[in-house]
């Protein structure tokens, strides 16, 4: 069925969330990105389908990642008119037994549970009721978003991490997923959503931190066929966030070169993934699969003259073809050497042709935007940086995780509130931001009380 | 058939190259397209373990990229190899988080049980150590992939029990 108006996805949109909030069957969630699956994950899921086959009240889905990897394995488990619980170091012996307690009530092992959800809506459904607003809690456990390391974050570009299976366009539109794609082509012009982006004052998250906004009225400004691109090559070590989006809610980063495309108008888009991240292209190829199913990747979307695909290319291990020349000489098949950029890629990119490209985390804020508007976004944050940025947390710390906090939360902060401090308690030394392009930080540099990152959009200093 | 041995002289004697689904791997999955050249690098060396020459000259040939660009490509990406590899390949993660986890310690003891001195591939051909950087796990540090199966928080002593797994 392809998607021809608002009202169509809607439908879909109200079929899916009550499948989503109020489930026949008791539903087990399992984090399966690839670092969940390695942590024990597909293991304990396995373990699940094999002792409650389908049918049996119970179903066994997968999620992406809600962020706490410190406690990995981790299992929620949700059934309708009951809390919402999330257990935690659910290996493959353990997982039957988590099964049979929740399902008994029985919640008093509480070193299993990391916490029960109050609410699980996303920053996109405000017009739903809290489905759980008539659900009694459990006594004694904690609402997971009063621990410190949820009270601290505000998740946009993770708004549907962990809450979805990223194998499920439906559920994606669930959560209110294509419908400021939706809005975009039907109700704005170009430039008015090239203004909103510009307004909200989002910048790259890739590294350089220029406006995003600016970057997609240049690029539309010069002529020729005009390209998307998305720069999933993540290269600096310790930094996870792409993946974990693209592993995790690959549709919010469609959607996002969606909404790009009408603002630029291009037809071509492609996808640069490394090629260490086999779970992310796999998740990307059934993304783009649904979205053409649903004629939102295609001929004529929605109805209109508008034409949109995606091309996936995959990198083979160079850390400089996250440079944006290099990028696009990688894909067209070449050695990815940068250029001097005489002329900017916006102008002169892929095939010598206005290429724009942004970072995956990038592309999954703007739906968001688009949504909730410029002034919303534009309302979080510093003067200089608006909105958000997802950090991983890693190393000698007590909370490893991926979090996602508001721009000009301290290092402190991040460090100690979320993260729990230091491994062992031990004295802090320095902490290093935004891989080998970054520094280290002692704890007497101003930068480590001083709210993070300071100009540039992102964790990466400008280069 | 259309299975041929190359001559002796080539650096790959042994391997036999398969040109029927060689013309499959480049035409139908990638088109016949010289921008996929290096998905379709990644095709090959994934069937054949590295790149075999053979193959490298055929593909020029087909999708009309000199062969001195290939050569390129296939030396500047670190994941190409124009040399046989082991059977499985274990890729240790040298990159920050996995290093002061104690990745180093963790590749030490991968060398000294395969009795990997000097050299990347035992010599029953059974397994190639690499050093990658960052794999995107770092939160399970110090981690390492065989294969495809990614292990995580692993020990030094965890090593040798993993490794029985892969024949
Ligand atoms: C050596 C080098 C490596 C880079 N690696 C990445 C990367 O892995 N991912 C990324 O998004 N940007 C990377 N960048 C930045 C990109 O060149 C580009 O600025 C960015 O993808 C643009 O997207 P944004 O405006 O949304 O940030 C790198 C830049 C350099 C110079
Ligand atoms: S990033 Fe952390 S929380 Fe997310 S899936 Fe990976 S291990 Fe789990
Ligand atoms: S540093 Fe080892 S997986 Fe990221």
């Amino acid at each position: 069925m392809k998607i021809q108006s608002t009202e169509e996805l809607e439908k879909i949109r109200q079929e899916y969330s009550t499948r989503l909030y109020y489930p026949d069957t008791t539903k087990v969630l399992v984090g399966m990105a690839s670092c969940g699956i390695a942590a024990g994950g597909k293991a304990a899921f396995e373990k699940a389908i094999q002792d409650f086959p389908d049918g049996n009240g119970v179903q066994i889905r997968q999620t992406g990642c809600i962020g706490f990897c410190e406690v990995e394995p981790l299992v929620e488990i949700a059934e309708t008119g009951k809390p919402r619980v999330i257990y935690q170091k659910i290996t493959e012996d353990k997982i039957v037994d988590v099964i049979r307690s929740y399902l008994e009530n029985d919640f008093k092992k509480t070193k299993w549970i990391l916490g029960q959800v109050r609410d699980p809506r996303s920053l996109m459904e405000d017009h739903l009721e809290n489905p759980l607003r008539e659900v009694a809690p459990i006594e004694k456990i904690p609402f997971l978003e009063d621990t410190p390391f949820y009270s601290n974050q505000v998740k946009i570009a993770l708004r549907n991490c962990g809450y979805i299976d990223p194998d499920s366009i439906e559920e994606y539109i669930a959560r209110g997923g294509y419908f400021a794609f939706f809005r975009a082509l039907l109700d704005h012009k170009p430039e008015d959503i090239i203004q909103i982006i510009k307004d909200s004052g989002l910048r790259g998250r890739g590294g350089g931190g220029f406006s995003t906004g600016v970057k997609w009225a240049t690029c539309a400004r010069h002529h020729g066929e005009r390209y998307i691109i998305c720069n999933a090559d993540e290269g600096d070590p310790g930094a996870y966030m792409d993946r974990s989006i693209l592993e995790g809610d690959p549709h919010s980063v469609l959607e996002g070169m969606l909404i790009a495309a009408v603002a630029i108008g291009s037809n071509h888009g492609f996808m640069y993934v490394r090629n260490e991240y086999p779970l992310a292209v796999k998740r990307l190829v059934t993304a783009i699969k649904q979205a053409e199913k649903y004629g939102l990747l295609g001929e004529n979307i929605g109805g209109t003259d508008f034409s949109f695909n995606i091309k996936i290319s995959t990198g083979a291990g160079a850390f400089v073809c996250g440079e944006s020349t290099a990028l696009m000489a990688s894909l067209e098949g070449q050695v990815g050497r940068p250029r001097a950029k005489y002329v900017h890629t916006v102008e002169k990119g892929l095939r010598q042709n206005p290429s724009n490209l942004n970072n995956v985390e990038t592309f999954a804020n703007v739906p968001a935007i688009i949504s909730k508007g410029a002034n919303w976004y534009a309302g979080m944050g510093t003067e200089g940086s608006k909105g958000t940025k997802v950090f991983s947390l890693v190393g000698k710390i007590k909370n490893t995780g991926l979090v996602e906090v508001v721009m000009g939360t301290t290092l402190r902060n991040i460090i100690y509130d979320i993260g729990g401090g230091v491994l062992k308690k031990k004295k802090f030394k320095a902490v290093q931001t935004g891989g080998p392009s970054g520094g280290c930080i002692p704890e007497k540099a101003d930068a480590y009380s001083c709210p993070r990152p300071p100009e540039t959009g992102s964790s990466a200093p400008v280069m | 058939m259309n299975k041929v041995s190359p001559s002796t002289t080539e650096p790959c004697a042994e391997v036999e190259i398969d040109y029927l689904e060689l013309d499959k791997i480049i035409e139908q999955e990638f088109d016949n397209d010289k921008e996929n050249l290096i998905m379709i690098l990644q095709a090959i060396q994934k069937r054949y373990n590295h790149l075999p020459q053979p193959t490298l000259k055929y593909l020029s040939e087909k999708i009309n990229v000199p062969y001195s660009q290939i050569y390129g490509v296939g030396t500047f990406y670190a994941t190409f190899s124009l040399e046989p590899k082991g059977r499985n390949i274990i890729s240790i993660c040298l990159g920050t988080a996995c290093h002061v986890r104690g990745g180093e310690r963790v590749r030490e003891r991968i060398k000294d049980t395969l009795n990997l001195d000097g050299k990347h591939t035992t010599d029953d051909m059974r397994f190639t150590l690499e050093g990658v950087r960052c794999i995107g796990c770092c939160s399970l540090g110090p981690v390492m992939k065989v294969n495809e199966d990614i292990h995580g928080r692993i020990g030094a002593d965890k090593v040798e029990k993993i490794l029985e797994n892969y024949e």
